[in-house]
């Protein structure tokens, strides 16, 4: 199923958590909704179910208008952060429930119920577990028992609100292998928000990146961390080190010296240059170059981080160098970056 | 830094195994002491001396009170008027604890302050108010006689007048309880269709049946133990409009000791009833109540 979120506005109380949002999700896409706390992703995976209703703007689910639809009638799966099993009911009972309310034409007979429920079980791998209740189970296995439950009434969308912040960083990563094998087994249009870049990254198709109510970028993996579109895009996503630079004619100046770096289509004046700290080559000799004394190294698991003063001491910024690297003794470094980008200064 | 390592060596001795919120022997027993002294005073010796003087001349006097066609009726007419009064306040408490632990809306604080009203209030002033809304000079009074409704000195005022006091006792209940549970899994239910009812008997009802429970519980107890309100709107008129707290007062003042405290051990009975029921339920089902209060 499709998914497209139109210029969708949402306040709260008059305060916008949401600015003007739009959206399309082909069908069978994995996409994640990725921001810090705050940024609106939380509240559009809620509209998008119908929990919220858009202030302004529509959801479209395929060329059906969603946001006129209750949300028992747009028949999405959501899991909620903290699973909302129900606690008086075993296993078996939550993942039918779905199917139990259903109005007396559609609904299953009983043993048609137990016979799917036990099916769900054995997707989520948590085969004769029926007959537990959830306080007597992990919070791993909570988990699944909350996906196979949105599954069971064969939703259109699935959509999962920070599906492992409640899990320990083990039983994240294992879970987070076995959520792209379910999606790419059932195909299922699935909607998932985190704040947790790698998960991000690792398991979507498409990283939705969100600040303050807005979209920042949409993209796969490589997009967003290759080519971020935006300051915010680039200090979130993986390393990034920053430096004030000047543009004239399409060069780049740090203090009073070019560093070799062209940028044709950048407007004149006050700009900012944003690199990752790993992606930069070395100079011997300065023609062009960014040169820093070094004022702090630290080792980092498997690089050696270093903080270069730029300019006299007034700028620092941060490179990454192999261990065994010579520079690494140097106590002056001229370098290069690969890949980067400069965003216009902005005023604050 | 001597002091450090003696320190230190001590701690191998059995009185550093002692945590630091447990008093010592003395105090520990001082608290119990003093707590069971009072239950005894103020508690089990009243109820002991209900009893015992309830059946201080035997048997007979005791069924003889029992029997009597007053008394019989009283107990009739306590039991009409929890009937009444227990079930539309389960459906009230819940309805305001539902709207107030789910919704947020204008005027929630004066509406959680409205249903703390007959808490605070004097029940005999309760009872008055219906007096001034019912009575012979009131403007309800005579336009409900008219149309032959009595109210006050009827059965209508005394089960009126009990809604009001023990109105409290299910809603106090349920509105803590089901503000700790919030509305996810009432969001949960919707998300896979079940409808609003569906959602209130599958999910919400079972979440919060103990507490419920024990609301009913209580607000049962003070239908039938209610005196001072029902008092004011009764009109004591015997064999029509007692119930049984108004019976043992009637009895008493008429110097009919045995059967005063015959039927005040009735009551006492009821009482006990209801707090054995509710120890056996906690303790056939501590576990589903426990695990009903959250994770």
């Amino acid at each position: 199923m499709e998914v497209r979120v139109a210029n969708v506005r949402k306040e709260f109380d008059r305060f916008p958590a949401l600015h003007d949002v739009s959206l399309d999700i082909k069908s069978g896409e994995l996409i994640a909704l990725l921001g810090p706390s705050g940024s609106g992703k939380t509240t559009l995976l809620r509209l998008i179910a119908g929990l919220e209703k858009p202030t302004r703007g529509k959801i479209y689910f395929g060329d059906e208008d969603a946001s006129q639809r209750t949300i028992q009638e747009r028949n999405v799966g959501f899991v909620f952060q903290h699973y909302a099993l129900f606690r008086h009911m075993t296993v078996a009972d939550n993942i039918g429930f779905g199917l139990k309310v259903r109005p007396g034409a559609t609904r299953p007979p009983k043993a048609e119920i137990r016979r799917r429920a036990s099916e769900l079980l054995d997707l989520v791998q948590l085969s004769g577990l029926e007959k537990r209740y959830p306080t007597q189970l992990s919070g791993g296995q909570r988990q699944r028992v909350a996906l196979a439950r949105a599954m069971a009434i064969e939703p259109r969308v699935l959509l999962l609100d920070e599906p492992f912040g409640a899990l320990d960083a083990q039983v994240r990563r294992e879970l987070r292998r076995w959520l792209r094998e379910i999606h790419d087994a059932t195909g299922h249009t699935t909607i998932f928000v985190t704040h947790d870049q790698e998960e991000a990254l690792e398991l979507a198709d498409r990283v939705v990146v969100m600040s303050q109510g807005r979209i920042e970028q949409i993209g796969t993996a490589d997009e967003v961390y290759d080519t971020p579109n935006s300051p915010f895009v680039y200090g979130f996503i993986g390393e990034s080190s920053s430096l004030p630079v000047k543009v004239e004619d399409g060069q780049i100046w740090v203090a009073d010296r070019p560093i070799g770096l062209a940028t044709p289509d950048a407007p004149n004046g006050k700009a900012t240059l944003y690199f990752r700290p790993h992606d930069i080559e070395l100079l011997d000799g300065c023609n062009g170059c960014i040169a820093g004394t070094v004022a702090a190294s630290r080792r980092v698991a498997g690089t050696r981080r270093v903080e270069l003063e730029i300019g006299g001491g007034r700028q620092l910024v941060e490179i990454e160098l192999p261990i065994e690297h010579p520079a690494a003794q140097k106590s002056r470094i001229a370098f290069r970056p690969r890949r980067w980008k400069v965003f216009p200064a902005q005023d604050s | 830094m001597v002091d450090l390592s003696y320190t230190a060596a001590a701690d191998t001795s059995p009185a550093s195994t002692v945590s630091a919120t447990t008093e010592g022997r003395t105090t520990r027993w001082a608290l119990l002491a003093l707590a069971l002294v009072f239950l005894a005073v103020f508690l089990l010796l009243p109820l002991v001396l209900v009893f015992a003087e309830a059946f201080k001349r035997g048997w007979a006097p005791y069924f003889d009170t029992i029997i009597d066609p007053d008394t019989i009726s009283a107990i009739r007419l306590t039991l009409l008027v929890a009937a009444i009064a227990v079930p539309l306040n389960l459906v009230f408490g819940v309805a305001a604890a539902w709207a107030i632990a789910k919704f947020e809306f204008k005027g929630k604080a004066f509406l959680t302050t409205l249903i703390d009203l007959p808490f605070s209030v004097s029940p005999v002033i309760s009872g008055l108010v219906y007096v001034l809304l019912f009575g012979a000079n009131s403007v309800l009074g005579p336009w409900l006689k008219s149309y032959g409704i009595e109210i006050l000195f009827a059965v209508p005022g005394i089960v009126l007048a009990t809604i009001f006091v023990t109105f409290p006792f299910v809603a106090r209940e349920l509105i803590p309880l089901m503000q700790e549970q919030g509305t996810g899994d009432e969001e949960a239910a919707l998300s896979l269709g079940a409808n609003g009812w569906q959602t209130f008997w599958y999910v919400t009802l079972p979440n919060i049946k103990w507490g419920l429970l024990y609301g009913v519980l209580l607000c049962n107890a003070r239908a039938m133990g209610e005196f001072g309100a029902v008092s004011v709107v009764s009109g004591h008129i015997r064999g029509l409009t007692n119930t049984m707290p108004l019976h043992v007062e009637i009895l008493y003042n008429e110097y009919n000791a045995v059967g005063a405290f015959a039927v005040a051990s009735l009551l006492a009975g009821l009482a006990l009833v209801t707090l054995v029921l509710k120890t056996i339920l906690e303790i056939r089902y501590g576990h589903a109540i426990a695990a009903s209060r959250g994770h």
